[in-house]
């Protein structure tokens, strides 16, 4: 798409601290410069996607509620490449990691957690499995699949990456049947290589979901308050597995996103290789515009994007779609009382049971809670959907966390 | 300002809803209607439409009277009705229907808080206090294809009198043509609708299964005609439309399996030692009272849920 005119590129757009701005307003910079620096261990650095001038320094609400510094970058429309940037220099496993850090690559499957951090094993020797995870996280979302169709040289040089650095006995490559195309490019370069199994996963969702990705692939179950490393596992998105090796090769950071641009409200559906800090406007202007006034705006897929306010809102690194629905779509029906019939706890992928927790939740007892393991949600949607009386039970759930979570607190005082 | 819905996720939600779910039971119960008026007459359309209209009715005015949101267009007061007027004889009295559906919706079904809150499985519960209340007229059986009200005995009464050369073909019984309420003696288009609502996914296999799958095994074991006992009385009926109810019964697999063999079992016992000679209504209430202890035993095993 065409360089926008300006883009808002905020300093957290990933789990853990806000990197620090080092640039301040009327400072010169090139696409991959970094602009922001990590602050602690669980961070990551920020770059500049295009060249240009800094506007200004401002505070946005992010789509959590979160006041965030956001650098606003008035491009020149040059693209001009930040001098700085040359491949890295990758010898052994720490100067591996600390490329990757330096790349600014946070997980690209959505949940944006500094892909350095991950990586980082206490203990090495406990990874049996590494698994790529191509299964493609909700409904309407493409990106993963066009990134790995189009880009299967940089996903399969990352995978490469990780055997060499991380030495995993095992990698299973995880897409879903309804990949085909994907499933074929990558059996033929696994069956001339050692140590990787390409595993085809029915198309169900949420079957990007880690645990039960984990739980697919190996039948292993992540146990509760532990991580994926707990079972010798460690879960990486095939997207950010390009990434890696670009920047390997490169020493480009992460400034661009593929991101699905998709809905009943937009005009030419399609997969936009987008600057990072892109206004969502531009992006649904560059796919033809509205059909109709767009009613709802996702961050995300359907089950569990994030709903923005405001089509100013940028590209962020984690942004795989941005999804515009008309008014039949975004308009929810109205809640009825629940009938019991036990839809959310059949389809509950992680065997809760969102209609007892309800119970719970309503009674205020935090100990019910406690046993019916609220805490254990990944809040992906499959409860909600299913619920024949439109009882909003994600945003329930939501609300009980906190309320376990008091209770927890209180009991522990 | 722009018109920018926010909301928590999920963004969207699958077609099914409670009235579509109400559709479904109601036109899983068509066949049987149409069996029934074929065996017993037009006035078997007067008591299912007494039935249902009461249990409408009673609703609708309850939720006014109450100030509460008025929910009759769920359908689940037409569910009760119908399957209310399908435990009836034909030859019921207008108005001990009309009290029926009353107690049904009023006292069983609204006083415990509507829809998915009572315990007690409505049209069952309405059913016994009827049988209590008028013995008479809830066992005065018409004999089918027949305008006089003689009265003739069920299948059921005539193995517990031990009248066995007397009994029904199996054909008539698959056809409902012999003895019994409107809604209880057609084998056949009770297994119709049955499989409808499998086939819909709007009841699982496991309470029915295992409840008829009991109910043979048990009768068979004490030499009670095993093959008449599953196509007598209310068993299917009760089996596919009664105790799969959602809000009165188990919502996990292994609790609609425990209902299912607890409802067989009483089912059986009453049937074989019990004065009544049917026993499924009484069977399905108790188990309806042991439901929240059997959802409370049957609690899932999260993904990696360490014990509390």
């Amino acid at each position: 798409m065409p360089i926008p005119a300006e883009v808002f590129i905020p300093m957290s757009m990933h789990i853990g601290a806000p990197a620090k701005p080092i640039v301040e307003a009327g400072s010169e910079v090139k696409v991959g410069q970094i602009i922001g620096e990590p602050v602690g261990f669980v961070s990551s650095p920020v770059h500049a996607s295009v060249s240009g001038k800094v506007k200004r320094l401002e505070e946005r609400v992010n789509s959590a509620g979160k006041l965030i510094t956001t650098v606003v970058i008035t491009s020149d429309g040059k693209q001009a490449l930040y001098e700085g940037i040359k491949p890295p220099e990758v010898h052994d496993r720490v100067s591996f990691l600390a490329a990757v850090r330096d790349s600014g690559i946070v997980g690209l499957g959505g949940a944006g957690f500094p892909t350095a951090v991950k990586l980082s094993l206490k203990e090495p020797a406990k990874l049996e499995t590494l698994i790529i995870n191509g299964a493609e996280c909700e409904p309407f979302i493409t990106s993963d699949t066009r990134v790995m169709l189009d880009d299967t040289s940089s996903v399969w040089e990352g995978l490469l990456l990780l055997q060499k650095y991380l030495a995993p006995p095992k990698i299973i490559f995880a897409i879903e049947k309804n990949k085909p195309l994907c499933i074929a490019a990558f059996k033929s370069l696994a069956n001339k290589h050692e140590g990787v199994e390409v595993m085809a996963l029915p198309s169900v969702y949420p079957q990007g979901g880690e645990k039960v990705l984990i739980y697919n692939t190996t039948r292993r179950i992540v146990p509760e308050g532990g991580l994926p490393i707990d079972v010798g596992a460690v879960v990486i998105n095939s997207t950010t597995l390009a990434s890696i090796a670009r920047f390997i090769k490169t020493g480009m950071p992460l400034v661009e996103k593929c991101v699905t641009v998709d809905g009943s409200a937009v005009r030419i559906p399609q997969n936009v290789i987008a600057p990072i800090g892109t206004p969502l406007q531009e992006l649904f202007d560059f796919c033809g515009g509205f059909v109709s006034s767009p009613h709802k705006i996702l961050y995300g897929g359907p089950m569990m994007g994030i709903s923005v306010p405001d089509l100013a809102e940028p590209v962020l690194k984690i942004t795989n779609a941005a999804l515009a629905f008309d008014e039949k779509d975004a308009v929810q029906k109205l809640e009825s009382p629940c009938i019991r019939c036990g839809r959310c706890i059949e389809n509950c992928p992680l065997g809760l049971m969102p209609a007892e927790i309800e119970t719970a939740f309503k009674k205020g007892s935090g100990e019910d809670l406690e046993l019916l393991k609220v805490n254990l949600c990944m809040e992906c949607g499959c409860c909600s959907y299913v619920c024949p009386a439109r009882r909003h039970l994600v945003q329930m759930h939501k609300l009980a966390k906190v309320m376990l979570k008091n209770h927890l607190e209180g009991k522990s005082l | 300002m722009n018109n920018l819905i926010v909301s928590t996720s999920p963004h969207m939600r699958a077609k099914t809803d409670t009235r579509s779910i109400m559709l479904d039971v109601i036109l899983a119960l068509v066949p049987t209607l149409a069996a029934a008026v074929f065996s017993f007459g037009p006035r078997t359309l007067l008591i299912v439409a007494v039935c249902v209209g009461t249990a409408l009715l009673s609703e609708f005015l309850f939720q006014k009277g109450c100030k509460k949101p008025v929910m009759v267009g769920d359908l689940s007061a037409v569910v009760t009705g119908l399957l209310l007027a399908y435990s009836l004889p034909v030859s019921i009295p207008i108005w001990q229907a009309v009290f029926g559906s009353v107690v049904a919706i009023v006292v069983v079904k609204q006083l415990f808080g509507g829809i998915g809150q009572n315990f007690a499985n409505p049209a069952v519960t309405a059913r016994i206090v009827m049988l209590l209340a008028f013995s008479a007229t809830m066992t005065t059986w018409t004999p089918p294809l027949t305008a006089d009200a003689v009265s003739t005995a069920t299948p059921l009464g005539l193995i517990s009198a031990g009248n066995v050369s007397e009994l029904p073909k199996l054909k008539d019984m698959l056809l409902g043509l012999h003895g019994g309420c409107i809604g209880e003696t057609g084998t056949l288009p009770l297994l119709l609708g049955g499989l409808y609502l499998l086939a819909r996914r709007v009841i699982s296999w496991h309470t029915p299964v295992v409840f008829l799958a009991t109910v043979f095994g048990i009768t068979a074991a004490f030499g009670a005609m095993p093959v008449y006992q599953i196509m007598s009385g209310s068993l299917i009926l009760g089996a596919f439309f009664m105790a799969t109810d959602y809000s009165t019964t188990p919502s996990t697999a292994l609790g609609k399996v425990i209902f299912g063999f607890g409802a067989g079992v009483l089912t059986a016992l009453i049937r074989v030692f019990g004065s009544y000679p049917e026993g499924v209504s009484f069977a399905i209430l108790l188990m309806n009272i042991l439901t929240p202890h059997i959802s409370r035993l049957t609690r899932h095993k999260p993904l990696g849920g360490a014990k509390v």
